[in-house]
């Protein structure tokens, strides 16, 4: 029986992206216990649903998060056209999908650089963050913004994309695919890579549905459970492969995430073929009443959105139960029986963006 | 060993290439078309209705009716283009260029021409 | 396209009882919400079996005791720490209780109307 000491992780951490604090139980260099501790950067933002009309909120819910900024404003956008009863022009439907798609690429890519910088290869680092550089520009291209859009409405969304720019981005999407390439080779196949995420932070697949994983998370435990398949925005008519692995541990992870990219790639190929021409969005007027559930497929995992309207033109509870806050219980099953080194790397792999977590 | 290499091509093509960042400030970024930079309005259009007060999510835009004058606090606009998008005469548009830092908020008031004199009878 | 979801309301003494079903047909648990009505709180279990989506809901006073499904789901306690934070639901018998520290918030139960 070796000696109990507690040591406390975070919230400033070099490896983390946003503050989390954990309290480590180790008993000689293994970790035994961990308690999670949240509320470092909560905001209250699901309270302004009072102060602010369902029209303006859009452009509240929009900053939960900077790097799952698209998709909290489409699922609010749904949420509120199921409540209306409308439906989304077609083009508008594609549209939405193919800027989901390039969120993905770029929340995926973000996360290459911070797990090849938490084992202290910053060198991949810089690689993976110049390659994501190429898609914020396309989005300031587009929408206006690199990192908030601000371009779904109730209805529909606000800007075009014209034919040039749509295969202007895919000609972008076939030269950053040829580099993708050569650089997911070093992830999966480089000696340190592997050495650090093999065999490390294993979660079996009744743990996996036990704890509720979602997500990557998921997926890399053999579960193929993927949410664009139910069909929402234009998904419903593109084909896609459900990418899972069944090695369970960091590494199942990481090329599962890497897979999800070359998908967006594909996915991104297919909407712009079949785009149809059209309409983007259709106007709504009048006060919304009644309620709605809509789950979406973050880059994270699943989020799902749930409004209640009564009549007026503040809503009564708009709530937003991102993939980060279930993933947490996830995280505490994996940090018992570690090594106190591998710490860091096993925040990391749950993908943590705890300003969605806390709101 | 060769299995640790893998990263050598990268590192090497790095060293021999340009950097990919600007020389900022001496180098000027050409930002695209569409970007929300700053808003900006054509005066002479505007009604002085309000309605651009009303939906600045961040309440940054004030509307004076009878003195005939719209003022904006720049420091507190998000760049979200809501109010363009609500104008009734479409005379708010949003600029390329972003608010340059300042140490103090500033507060930028722009005054219409007063209203032609009715003849009395 | 549309998701249907299946939303039925129950009664406070039958949550355990669904839980445990939910548990023996291997679902997962998605998620806990509550929202304020005047004079009490509704609260809606989310469960996910495979694509489908499973709710069940009770309604409940402001006093009401609510016994926590941690011990069935290991996750719940998460949701219903914030729950009782944030809107004041008496939960009983939770394995890890923040005692009102989640989020460390000044107001206390900012959410009840």
């Amino acid at each position: 029986m070796g000696k109990r000491s507690v040591v406390p992780f975070g919230p400033q951490h070099p490896v983390l992206p946003e503050p989390i604090h954990l309290d480590l139980v180790l008993e000689d260099e293994k970790v035994v216990e961990a308690i999670p501790s949240i509320g470092f950067i909560h905001r209250g933002l699901e309270k302004l649903i009072e102060k602010r009309d369902y029209n303006d909120y859009m452009y509240v819910i929009e900053r939960i998060c900077g790097i799952c900024s698209y998709m909290h404003g489409m699922g609010y956008c749904e949420g509120l056209e199921r409540i209306f009863d409308v439906e989304v022009p077609d083009r508008g439907k594609y549209l939405r999908t193919i800027w989901c798609e390039m969120s993905r690429l770029h929340s995926h890519m973000l996360w290459l650089g911070l797990l090849a910088d938490a084992f202290g290869f910053e060198a991949l680092f810089y690689q993976c963050w110049r390659m994501r550089e190429k898609i914020l520009d396309m989005f300031e291209a587009s929408t206006g913004g690199r990192v908030i859009f601000s371009v779904n409405k109730i209805g529909g969304v606000l800007k075009d994309m014209d034919k040039n720019m749509l295969e202007s981005f895919v000609k972008e999407f076939d030269a950053m695919e040829e580099e993708l390439k050569r650089l997911s080779d070093v992830f999966l196949t480089d000696y340190t890579v592997t050495s650090r995420l093999k065999n490390v932070g294993i979660l079996s697949k009744e743990d996996a549905i036990l704890t509720g994983a979602v997500g990557p998370m998921m997926r890399a435990s053999g579960i193929a459970i993927d949410t664009r398949k139910l069909g929402y925005a234009a998904y419903g008519d593109i084909d896609f492969d459900i990418i899972t692995s069944n090695a369970c541990d960091s590494f199942a992870r990481c090329e599962v995430r890497i897979g999800e990219l070359f998908q967006s790639f594909n996915i991104i190929r297919q909407a712009v073929k079949q785009i149809p021409d059209g309409d983007i969005a259709v106007t709504v007027k009048g006060n919304p009443s009644g309620e709605a559930f809509v789950r979406l497929e973050q880059p994270r995992g699943e989020a799902i959105y749930y409004i209640k309207a009564n009549g007026t033109k503040n809503l009564d509870r708009a709530r937003v139960r991102t993939p980060t806050f279930t993933n947490l219980t996830p995280l505490v099953k994996i940090l018992q029986g570690c090594d106190y080194a591998d710490v860091p790397i096993l925040v990391l792999t749950i993908d943590p963006c705890i300003s969605c977590t806390e709101r | 060993m060769a299995k640790g290499m893998k990263f050598t091509g990268f590192a090497l093509k790095n060293l021999f290439s340009k950097p990919a960042t600007y020389g900022y400030p001496f180098v000027k970024k050409d930002y695209k078309e569409r970007y929300r930079g700053r808003v900006a309005i054509d005066i002479d259009d505007c009604l002085f209705c309000g309605l651009c007060a009303r939906k600045c999510p961040s309440g940054a835009i004030t509307v004076d009716r009878a003195a005939r004058t719209w003022s904006i606090e720049r420091m507190g606009c998000v760049q979200c283009a809501n109010c363009v998008e609500g104008c009734p005469k479409k005379c708010l548009h949003m600029e390329n260029m972003y608010t340059e830092p300042e140490a103090n908020k500033v507060v930028d008031t722009i005054a219409g021409k007063p209203l032609p004199k009715k003849e009395e009878e | 396209m549309r998701e249907n979801y299946e939303l039925t309301v129950i009664d406070c003494s039958e949550l355990a009882g669904c839980a445990l079903n939910m548990r023996r047909e291997n679902a997962r648990l998605v998620q806990i919400c509550a929202v304020s009505i005047p004079d009490g709180y509704e609260l809606s279990y989310s469960f996910a079996k495979e694509y489908e989506f499973i709710n069940y809901r009770i309604v409940i006073n402001e006093n009401d005791k609510v016994v926590s499904i941690g011990d069935i789901y290991p996750g719940a306690v998460f949701y219903e720490n914030e729950m009782k934070e944030l809107f004041g639901v008496n939960i009983e018998s939770m394995y890890l209780d923040y005692n009102n520290k989640l989020y460390k918030i000044e107001t206390e139960t900012p959410f009840k109307k």
